[in-house]
């Protein structure tokens, strides 16, 4: 039985990234206006001294002393298990019985961290390379190790839609709910750091050498990030219950697909305007409604001139605060979603706002300019997260206050 | 809410794929890895694109097509699909030459198409479609999540047509390391004798398979998918029948109402056994027949299951080949399936 004007709220959230390993840190980093790249030291590549990333101040055995699982899991697990849990804890739901729960995740390579080593040795001879590295290769394995770690079992499944993955898990999961087929969903993504990731987008000569500078006129690409953001999303009843607890709701999605290019936006920004668009009439939003926008943003030439004639396209001339956190995370890929839906429900609940860090020269085709500097005591009333991926997959979703 | 299946576009190992009737003539092959009986791409896919696409792109976006033109459906309102495995060749490629050349003169194409979202997106792009785009990759409920996502926006009015689906490709690779985890069969059989032996392991199996569903009846239709429903490691055999019963009683379905039972069974002694152990209790005296002889096992066999089912259901009559003594007037098939014991999935199919 579906319920369109079904409520949906965000009642906890989780997240690791490069600026920080819980919800408290990362916000730290956002107003001391920190970013979180560097120079790669986990991954053994040849790209180790040129290619920036934003990675995870910790090690597999330091995430596998917090979380409990084995530190030879997969990154992307381990990841995954950080911020689930910081979210899981954070709504306190769990103590509540006969509640359906969820746990609908995201990411785009799933085990690749483990499979990348065990090829080494499996091409040389198919009898070699240890079966504990693949085991849990498919991205649904990453996620039922942390399905099983939480103790989720409702309902537990993946989406993986490149990098607007984690956006599409959390609609999914908010549908759930609205469907009354669950009451409780833990929603997000998670993706780690590979060789693979890396040398793929390097092939595609989208990546920046330097620190990436989303929405400038002088922008060379993205720099790769890795991290996890997970949300809790409550039916209405359950939000009854923990009415103190809650941060926003989620008011609005929407899905569209480009159609234009396997890898490439269209130059008009045809998927993104879609999504963008949809969500707002699910809403039942204005243009003009919109606080802020937590751009898709990744620092490549292409992506940000088709998002922000898409933006210019649906808000001229009512421009709301724009910036893109992918200056402090780097592009984290299936987590993104993820990790940019839990800074704009925190955005919401503090009344802040982002920098669009190391922006110098804004975009002369643009007419607006996305905010420089971090900003308090705003009124933060409803924000659009974008996030767009490979394949033409674009998501938008809309957080609203309370 | 009922979905109807208006149109169907399947590649599997046998010949299912146009115009071919009913498993009339069945493609038997010996060994452990079953492949799929591809059809002549450039009818559906124009030859441009074809030259790039790996197999599983191609398998699947010529079941998507088979299945639109079927439809007679040109943009659907959304685009749904499963996959556990994504495209495993062009994983296999990058990762081969990423290696072997350490991490020096590499080239996109293998990466792009790995992503996998590729055969969704292929679909959307070939169709110049802008609307709802997903893909599953949740192991054995890849293709289950699909059919959920796309049942959901039928009864939110979001899509009155979804193309949904599912694929998924052995290769090489794949089948060399999934044998060294034990899944397949030791000795030389050939799919007919599956069940022969009572051994450990199954055959490798693959396929690509679509759905026309939509909300809304048409003269086309092969039946209706009632009600979808999977559960995750279940403690045990009790609690498989009382997720099996919980379902049935939330249709409204007697087991007497079911005219056949299609049951995942894979050769596998030991996980072979929970089907048996059903077919012994609340299963008892039931018309089952089992599919994966055809397709073999892979994550996502439950399309061929539906499929199946559909087409048999259009029929009336389940073709000699899956059973000799054969029922005839079947308007309704519960489908049962787990993928290794974890993931446990229903699905009930009707006639229109």
């Amino acid at each position: 039985m579906y319920k369109k004007s079904a409520a949906v709220y965000v009642a906890g959230v989780g997240v690791v990234s490069a600026i920080g390993n819980n919800t408290a840190h990362c916000l730290q980093s956002l107003e001391n206006e920190t970013a979180g790249i560097g120079n790669i030291t986990s991954l053994n590549t040849i790209h180790k001294n040129t290619l920036p990333v934003a990675a995870v101040q910790l090690s597999n055995q330091q995430l596998a002393a917090v979380t409990g699982l084995p530190a030879s899991a997969s990154r992307t697990a381990l990841l995954g298990m950080m911020a689930a849990r910081e979210a899981w804890q954070d709504a306190g739901v769990s103590n509540q019985t006969g509640l359906r729960t969820g746990f609908i995740s995201a990411n785009s390579v799933g085990g690749m961290d483990k499979t990348e080593d065990f090829f080494a040795s499996f091409l040389k001879d198919k009898n070699s390379g240890r079966l504990h590295d693949v085991v849990n290769h498919e991205c649904g394995a990453v996620t039922e190790l942390v399905a099983d770690g939480l103790g989720i079992k409702n309902c537990v499944t993946t989406i993986s839609t490149a990098c607007s993955s984690s956006a599409n898990s959390i609609f999914f999961g908010a549908r759930l709910i609205k469907h009354n087929i669950l009451d409780v969903v833990v929603a997000g993504g998670a993706d780690a750091l590979t060789k693979f990731t890396l040398n793929g987008f390097n092939t595609l000569q989208i990546l920046d050498k330097e620190w990436c500078q989303p929405f400038d006129q002088n922008r060379r690409g993205l720099n790769l990030g890795e991290g996890a953001g997970y949300l809790v999303l409550v039916s209405e009843s359950v939000a009854a219950s923990i009415k103190n607890k809650l941060y926003c709701r989620l008011s609005g999605y929407s899905n569209a697909n480009d159609a234009h290019h396997q890898t490439a936006s269209s130059p008009e920004g045809a998927g993104s305007y879609a999504a963008m668009k949809g969500a707002l009439e699910l809403s039942g939003l204005q243009a003009k409604d919109i606080s802020y926008i937590n751009l898709h943003g990744t620092g490549t030439f292409n992506n940000d001139i088709s998002e922000g004639t898409a933006v210019q396209r649906l808000f001229d001339p009512h421009y709301p605060k724009m910036s893109s956190t992918k200056a402090f995370t780097g592009h984290t890929l299936g987590a993104s979603g993820g990790i940019e839906a839990v800074f704009s429900t925190l955005a919401i609940k503090h009344g802040i706002i982002y920098p669009n860090l190391r922006l110098q020269t804004p975009m002369q085709a643009l007419p607006f300019i996305p905010e420089t500097k971090f900003q308090k005591n705003i009124a933060v009333d409803h924000v659009l997260s974008n996030s767009f991926g490979f394949g033409g997959n674009c998501s938008s979703l809309i957080f609203s206050r309370i | 809410m009922k979905t109807f299946i208006r149109a169907t576009g399947n590649i599997s190992p046998q010949k299912t794929f146009g115009q071919a009737g009913l498993l009339q003539e069945l493609v038997i092959q010996s060994g452990n890895r079953l492949r799929c009986t591809e059809p002549d791409y450039l009818q559906y896919i124009d030859a441009k694109f074809i030259r790039r696409m790996s197999r599983i792109i191609k398998m699947g976006t010529a079941a998507a097509m088979e299945c639109l033109q079927q439809a007679g459906v040109q943009n659907p309102d959304a685009i749904v699909m499963g996959t556990a495995y994504g495209c495993l060749e062009d994983t296999g490629i990058f990762l081969k030459k990423m290696v072997e050349q350490n991490e020096e003169m590499l080239t996109p194409t293998a990466f792009i198409q790995s992503t996998h979202n590729t055969i969704g997106a292929q679909i959307a792009l070939l169709l110049q479609c802008h609307n709802y785009n997903n893909t599953f990759v949740h192991r054995g409920f890849s293709f289950e999540s699909a059919l959920l996502d796309a049942m959901m926006l039928l009864e939110e009015n979001a899509a009155a047509t979804v193309l949904a689906g599912a694929a998924d490709e052995i290769t090489d690779y794949s089948h060399a390391i999934l044998s060294r985890f034990g899944l397949y069969k030791n000795e030389t059989i050939s799919n007919t004798e599956l069940y022969k032996n009572k051994t450990k392991g199954t055959i490798a199996g693959e396929g690509a398979a679509f759905f026309l569903l939509s909300n809304q009846p048409s003269p086309k239709d092969y039946a209706t998918l009632d009600a979808l429903h999977t559960f995750y490691k279940p403690a045990g055999i009790n609690e498989i029948e009382q997720q099996v019963q919980q379902f049935l009683q939330e249709q409204q379905v007697a087991l007497t109402d079911i005219d056949v039972l299609i049951t995942g069974n894979n050769g596998d002694a030991e996980t072979d056994a929970v089907y048996h152990q059903l077919l012994e209790t609340i299963f008892k005296n039931k018309l089952a027949v089992s599919y994966k002889y055809l397709c073999g096992e892979y994550p996502t066999s439950t399309a061929f299951a539906l499929w199946l089912a559909a087409s048999v259901i259009k029929e009336g009559n389940l073709p000699a080949a899956l059973h000799t003594s054969a029922a005839s007037k079947i308007r309704r098939i519960l489908i049962y399936n787990h993928y290794e014991n974890i993931h446990h999935s229903l699905m009930l199919v009707s006639a229109c």
